[in-house]
Order: C-alpha cells, then structure tokens, then sequence
C-alpha cells in the first residue's frame, strides 16, 4: 500500500512550525505527519489556523521558524509542481471554461490534440460537458469549484490540497465534490482538506488532524477521532459546544 | 444668429457631400491618434503590468510619478519634443519636425502615462485575486505578466479608448511639433483653432461635429464592452 510508512512517496511532515503576528504565535505544530492511504481532514473551529496550516504544507506561506518535508526532503520546487490547492472562493481565469484546463496543460507543455483529449476527459470527470465555451466566471458555485477541483487535477498532482471547497455550497452541490474528491484520492492522489463540517469529516476523512488556536489538539484515524476524542477541545468540538 | 444657423447647415453640407479636404483632416487625425495610442500601449501596458506585479525600493515613487505624467501638460510636452526635433536637438538629424511621426511621438508622450498608469491599477487589482492561485499553479511573478493582462484585457481596452479619447482631443502639442502646415501635419483639433481664428466657423463646425461625433462613439464602445463583460462574468470585481 502506497503512502503507509514514512519516507515512501507523498508523505508530508511538518517539523516545529511556528509563525507569530504581532509577537503572538498563531501556529504552532511541534511535529505532524501526513502518511495515511486515505483523505486527511483538518477539522477544527474558525480561526484554528487549519487554512494557515495547509498553505505552510503546500508553500504558498514560508513559516517563521521550522520547515515542510515532502518524502523526507525540505518542500522544493519539484515538490511543488506535483502539489495542487483548491481555495474556498474557486479563483478562475476570466476565459471559458476550457480554456482554464488548457491553462494548466499547457503549462505542462502538453500537445495540442492531447490536450483537448484531456479537456474532454476532464469535463466528464466534473460533469461539465457542454459547458466547455461558456465563461468560467458565470457558472455556479458548486461548478466553478468543480472546474476549480478539475484544474488542480489537470496538474496531476500527488498531493492535492483543499481549503473548505464546500463552504458555500448546498448538499447537493457539496455531494458531487466530495464524490471528486473520493475518486480522486482512490486514483492516488494524497488529499488534504480543511473544514469545520463534522459530517463532511466523518464521510471523507481516513484520519483527522484535529485543529484549536494554532495547534495540533488531536491526530488519528477518523474513527478514533470523531468516536472517542482524547483531548478536552476535541470532544468539545464534536459535541457541538462553542469553542473559543 | 442666422449667420450661425447657414454656417452649421454650410457644416453639415461638408461633411455629407464628402469633402475632401474635410475628410483628409479626419483620417490624418485617426491615422496619428491611433498610431499614437497603439505604441503607447506597447509600451505602456507592459510597464504598467511589471509595476502591478513587481516589488522594489521605490516603487511607490515610481507609481506617484507615473500617476502625475497623467496630467502632463500638452504645450509643455509639444514643447520638449520640438526641443528634441528641432534642427540643432539631439533628434534633429532624423527631421522629423513638422511631420505627422513627430505628432505621433508627441502623442506618445502624453497618452503612454495614461495607459501605464490605468493599467497599473487594473492589473494590481487582479493580481492580488490571482495571487495565491497563480503561485500555487507555480506560476512564477513574471509570468503572471501576460496572463494578469489578458485576463484584463475588457478593462485594458477601456485604458485604450482612455488614451485615444486624450490623443484626438489634444491640440497643443500636436501645433507645436506639427505646425499646422496644410495637407500635411493639419489635424482636427490644430485646423478648428485656426478656422475659428480666421473666422471660417462652417470647416471648424464640422470637424468639431465630428470631434464630438467620435468621442461620443469612444464612450458607446466602452459602455458596450463593461455591458458584455459583465454579462459575461469578465469583469473584474
């Protein structure tokens, strides 16, 4: 089974991470490892620092203190090239539809007539045909963030990260993510995704990383998680309790 | 009064009959103008763009200075650029005073500002919602340039009609580089000062009617393209 033990491809480690505002640490994480088969869930209440966590694994924010390893090794570029995000509000190009996949394939200097191979292919994936010269920014939210989902994908990441993609959506809308999201870690590809929906954790997650102001409160397999809590903030959280 | 009235019917008259001189003005008017601003957009675009994505020492200055080059006054820079022109200037062995390029490089000198400045601040605007996206597509800053401005591109026309709304409209640099000589440097705006002055109000009338005439159609175009662009989700926020 890939990804299982440590050092194997595709495990993320964080090793005492700490950025402060204002002399003030608003995440700190001794030491997290990201090595299960399954979708790992950041779960935790706003303000947690569950988006500020995924972006330090991903690079887009450099850590006052400590460092990100991707298979043993500091986050490098090529490390990068095979991560992909999914941001809570879909950020799309101002083209159709296709043209935000071509976007990325291109990239990737990929031939034109595979390329539209490709396209096809991923529209079906999201559910999107017919739907390739309409422009990205008039489709719904739940398509936007579908065709938000299909970009990261056009990369072909190993590792795909995912802020709260289904914030904003309605179940059904929030279904046929999570549905990508699923086929897509069964492809393979190591799925890191934050949200503060219980439900969503307890449909997706195969562990929890369980978040309270700036820190790690809680890692496990989702089961263990979610049924039987080990930490006081977790057990809050999940009951349903306000947590400051 | 009803010398005003046969005047503008004279006006009319001119510009349906199809004169010719009239309309020599007009196109030699277009022809410098829209050369003017497709240079200045060259190389106001690009500039414009490094600006919004670039971080360096001093680039707040740099932004304020290129913010009031926007407001440079026409004579002073028709002045500057007859300096460089004129017969004992550093530019002076390529003779271009008083000729339609050296209205065009005038031209250029007002209208780039502007568009370097507008596009600025359009791509700033949709550079800081592209950002995370882009970095995370591992689009590096330069990279972005040309994805940020085609992006932009409703919003970058509109800088566009901006430009040539300053350039057509624009007399005092244009005389002095130009020198308002007959059939060869004589514009729109140069010809209805001069016709005002000799009293000839019929030609000033109608190059003024269509002065306003394409002003007014600049202005449609630009009402169009926010429309079609909002209809179509292309606007940026």
């Amino acid at each position: 089974m890939r990804d299982v033990i440590s050092g194997v491809p595709g495990v993320l480690e964080a090793h005492n991470l700490r950025i402060a505002r204002n002399g003030k640490a608003i995440l700190e994480v001794p030491y997290l490892c990201l090595n299960g088969p399954g979708p790992t869930l950041i779960l935790g209440p706003n303000g947690a620092g569950k988006s500020l966590l995924l972006r330090c694994l991903h690079g887009l924010i450099s850590p006052d203190q400590g460092e990100v390893c991707q298979d043993g090794q500091p986050l490098s570029t090529g490390h990068k090239a095979r991560q992909a995000m999914v941001f809570q509000s879909p950020v799309l190009l101002r083209r159709s539809v296709a043209a935000n996949l071509d976007f990325v394939l291109r990239r990737q200097s990929i031939p034109r007539a595979q390329r539209k191979w490709r396209i096809a292919e991923l529209l079906a994936e999201g559910g999107l045909e017919g739907k390739a010269r309409q422009a990205a920014r008039s489709l719904s939210g739940g398509e936007a963030q579908r065709l938000a989902i299909l970009r990261a994908l056009a990369l072909d990441p190993g590792t795909l990260f995912l802020d709260e993609p289904t914030s904003a959506l309605d179940p059904s809308a929030t279904q046929k993510i999570e549905q990508m999201v699923l086929r897509a870690s069964e492809r393979g590809v190591r799925i890191v995704m934050v949200t503060h929906d219980i439900g969503q954790a307890r449909r997706l997650a195969a562990d929890i990383v369980m978040m309270q102001t700036g820190h790690v409160v809680e890692h496990g397999l989702a089961r263990q998680v979610l049924d039987a809590p080990q930490s006081a903030d977790s057990r809050r959280y999940l009951a349903g309790g306000l947590v400051t | 009064m009803q010398n005003f009235a046969s005047e503008f019917n004279i006006a009319l008259s001119l510009i349906f009959r199809g004169d010719a001189e009239l309309w020599a003005i007009v196109l030699l008017s277009l022809r410098v103008s829209i050369f003017a601003v497709l240079i200045s957009a060259l190389i106001g675009m690009p500039v414009g763009a490094a600006l919004a994505v670039a971080r360096f020492p001093g680039r707040r200055v740099v932004i304020i200075l290129m913010n009031a080059l926007m407001g440079l006054p026409p004579v002073v820079v028709g002045l500057l650029v007859y300096l460089m022109l004129s017969r004992s200037g550093p530019l002076g062995v390529l003779e271009l005073l008083y000729t339609p390029t050296a209205m065009i490089i005038a031209q250029v000198v007002l209208v780039t500002p502007i568009i370097a400045a507008l596009t600025r601040q359009v791509v700033e605007t949709l550079a800081e919602e592209y950002s995370e996206q882009l970095r995370s597509l591992g689009v590096s800053r330069l990279a972005s340039v040309p994805v940020l401005l085609w992006d932009a591109r409703l919003a970058l026309v509109t800088a566009l009609l901006a430009g040539f709304g300053r350039a057509i409209a624009e007399v005092g640099a244009v005389i002095i580089v130009g020198g308002n000589i007959n059939h060869v440097t004589r514009v729109m705006t140069t010809t209805i000062a001069l016709e005002t002055s000799k009293g000839n109000l019929a030609l000033a009338l109608a190059l003024g009617a269509i002065l306003v005439g394409i002003a007014v159609a600049v202005n449609a175009l630009v009402s169009a393209l926010t429309l079609r662009a909002e209809r179509e989700g292309l606007r940026h926020a």
